[in-house]
């Protein structure tokens, strides 16, 4: 039997269908491939009872002529979703053994439509880093490795991106067929890109935030990874719902978003925007790009210069509001109610030292950045003026949206995936800049996708990122298939 | 604008988060470095634009004000580090 890990999620749908294997045996293979893989630490919990009971009651199903959407399909789940009976920690030590005595709402969706979990993902604490290495349960490497100019290869670990690392490298190394991830300010494109994966950043709203972990509210959204374009549209329609337990999930019906694969671009207005050419980015991206520029042309789209002004001012805006509304969320570990407590003299200083010693130090900077600018005196330089620019980054794609505008086309991220260690030095800022080309879909709350489109000269993938209309997702599943086929798909050669 | 020391203990402090003496300097460093990047944004003429306050133009959806869940203690209590009788154990609080 060929590996059944290697097929992708429409595939494994139809062979299930067709009865050429079961579900159990494709769980089992991915369960051997995640033993296998343990050197990437791409999970921090596997689940392989539960999913063999998940995989023998999908087969049942089957037999009894009941078939989801998601029948047999074996998933990762970013450790930042709830799920009822196994562990979750959102890869922080503040949270210890959290075991939810509940299910997230996504992660629901996915078992209702007969979806089988392999287990918890690694990703960065509290979603908080891009390159997975402010996770309590140490760094994710990258499947991808570079390779010298004489063709041999460079062994040194690099990143998956972050903060949904685990999601990429699992999806990228066969060791899931897709998985769930959250994206703030560019948490599933940018690992995404860094590992040849397909991932979306679904409208703010599209899916229901109801038992993720929150980091910033008003910027957080849950999007699957998978390894093609109509796997990514497969999982996003089951992951998007209307949840009366999230005030902030709109109501709007889901469309069949795989039916918008393959559909003619011809005639799409794609947006090309001048301030995503930053100083200092890498000739590559620009040759990506202007690839990506003429495969669309080929397709009949019609490719058109527009300008988003307030572009350089979303991440330090985003700098702001994030922490801000992390500083918040993260109030509630105090280590009374669930998690890690270290008892002191007195309540403050139980609390002081159960979260000095829960927090890791990217959280625990975020959280005093977010406590500086919310304090009294500072509240209207910092807060009010970060969300009055987050109304002018939004404006300006209003502006490009109305004028006719149906899709951007942009870098997904300003270089390929960096060793580790590199940017993790003394200066936040640096790996911040990380997020420069993701990070204005957060704030404007849009649909964001990055979507494989070549390598670079050291053998690893880079990614294009497409931004949409709010609740246009169909939109960028439709230009995505153009730069898959153009493209084609980019799978790193098993080393682990 | 940029923090001082005393400023960086003041706001650990707000925050609930322990620092030792030998981690003020290092977080100084950081938290000016951040501040710092943001300052740009003092560029922008933001007098007469709207703080975004709803990312998505829908009205907050409402419920009438009814008890929907409840009655499950033993669960609301399963993850304390320190329960008893499906109450939180806490360090005394009142004198």
């Amino acid at each position: 039997m060929t590996d059944l890990t290697a097929l992708s999620i429409a595939e494994a749908r139809d062979a299930l269908a067709r009865k050429d294997f079961t579900a159990v045996e494709l769980t089992e293979a991915y369960l051997a491939a995640m033993a296998a893989a343990r050197p990437l630490n791409a999970y921090v919990l596997e689940t392989p009872e539960r999913a063999r009971l998940m995989a023998a009651a999908s087969d049942a199903r089957r037999a009894s002529g009941e078939v989801g959407a998601l029948e047999g399909i074996p998933l990762g789940v970013k450790d930042l979703y709830c799920t009822e009976g196994v562990r979750t920690t959102a890869c922080s030590r503040i949270l210890d053994d959290f075991t939810p005595p509940y299910e997230s709402t996504v992660t629901t969706n996915l078992w209702a439509d007969g979806a089988v979990m392999l287990g918890k993902l690694n990703c960065d604490e509290f979603a908080m880093g891009s390159s997975n290495e402010t996770s309590a349960f140490g760094d994710v490497i990258n499947p991808w490795r570079r390779k010298r100019p004489d063709g041999s290869i460079d062994p040194t670990p690099l990143v998956p991106g972050g903060s949904s690392g685990g999601s990429s490298a699992a999806v990228a190394a066969h060791l899931a067929a897709g998985a769930t991830g959250t994206d703030t300010g560019g948490s599933i494109r940018q690992p995404a890109a860094f590992t040849g994966t397909v991932g979306i950043k679904p409208t703010y709203g599209r899916c229901s935030r109801w038992g993720i972990v929150a980091f910033a509210s008003s910027l957080d959204q849950a999007g699957p990874f998978a390894r093609t374009v109509r796997d990514a549209a497969i999982l996003l329609k089951s992951f998007a719902s209307v949840d009366p337990k999230d005030t902030t999930s709109v109501d709007l019906p889901v469309p069949d978003y795989e039916s918008a694969v393959g559909r003619s671009i011809r005639g799409k207005v794609i947006g090309i925007p001048k301030e995503y050419r930053v100083d200092g980015m890498p000739e590559e991206i620009e040759a990506l790009w202007r690839q990506g520029i003429d495969w669309l042309k080929a397709a009949g789209a019609e490719i058109r210069e527009i300008s988003l002004p307030h572009t350089k001012y979303a991440l330090p805006a985003y700098y702001i509001v994030a922490p801000a509304e992390a500083s918040s969320n993260l109030a509630r570990y105090d280590g009374i109610r669930y998690g890690l407590r270290v008892t002191g003299d007195d309540i403050t200083d139980t609390y002081e030292r159960t979260r000095a010693a829960g927090f890791g130090s990217e959280v625990r900077r975020r959280i005093m950045i977010g406590t500086y600018v919310l304090s009294a005196g500072y509240y209207d330089a910092y807060y009010v003026r970060a969300q009055k620019v987050r109304t002018l980054i939004k404006r300006d794609f209003d502006i490009a949206f109305a004028a006719g505008v149906d899709a951007v086309l942009t870098p997904a991220t300003p270089s390929s995936a960096f060793g580790i260690g590199e940017k993790s030095g003394g200066d936040p800022v640096e790996m911040y800049l990380n997020d420069i080309f993701t990070v204005t879909v957060n704030m404007a709350g849009l649909p964001g996708m990055s979507v494989p489109a070549g390598l670079d000269a050291k053998g690893l993938p880079l990614g294009l990122q497409l931004i949409g209309r709010p609740f246009d997702e169909e939109t960028l599943f439709q230009v995505a298939e153009v730069i898959e086929q153009a493209a084609g798909r980019f799978t790193p050669d098993k080393w682990w | 604008m940029s923090v001082d020391r005393s400023t960086v203990v003041r706001v650990a402090h707000l925050a609930r988060i322990r620092v030792a003496d030998e981690e003020v300097d290092k977080l100084q460093g950081e938290l000016n470095s951040i501040l710092g990047f943001v300052e740009q944004l003092a560029e922008l003429d933001v007098s007469d634009v709207e703080p975004l306050t709803s990312i998505v133009p829908i009205a907050m959806k409402k419920r009438t004000d009814v008890v929907t869940d409840g009655g499950i203690p033993q669960k609301v209590t399963m993850n304390a580090p320190l329960a008893e009788d499906d109450f939180f154990v806490v360090p005394k609080v009142v004198e």
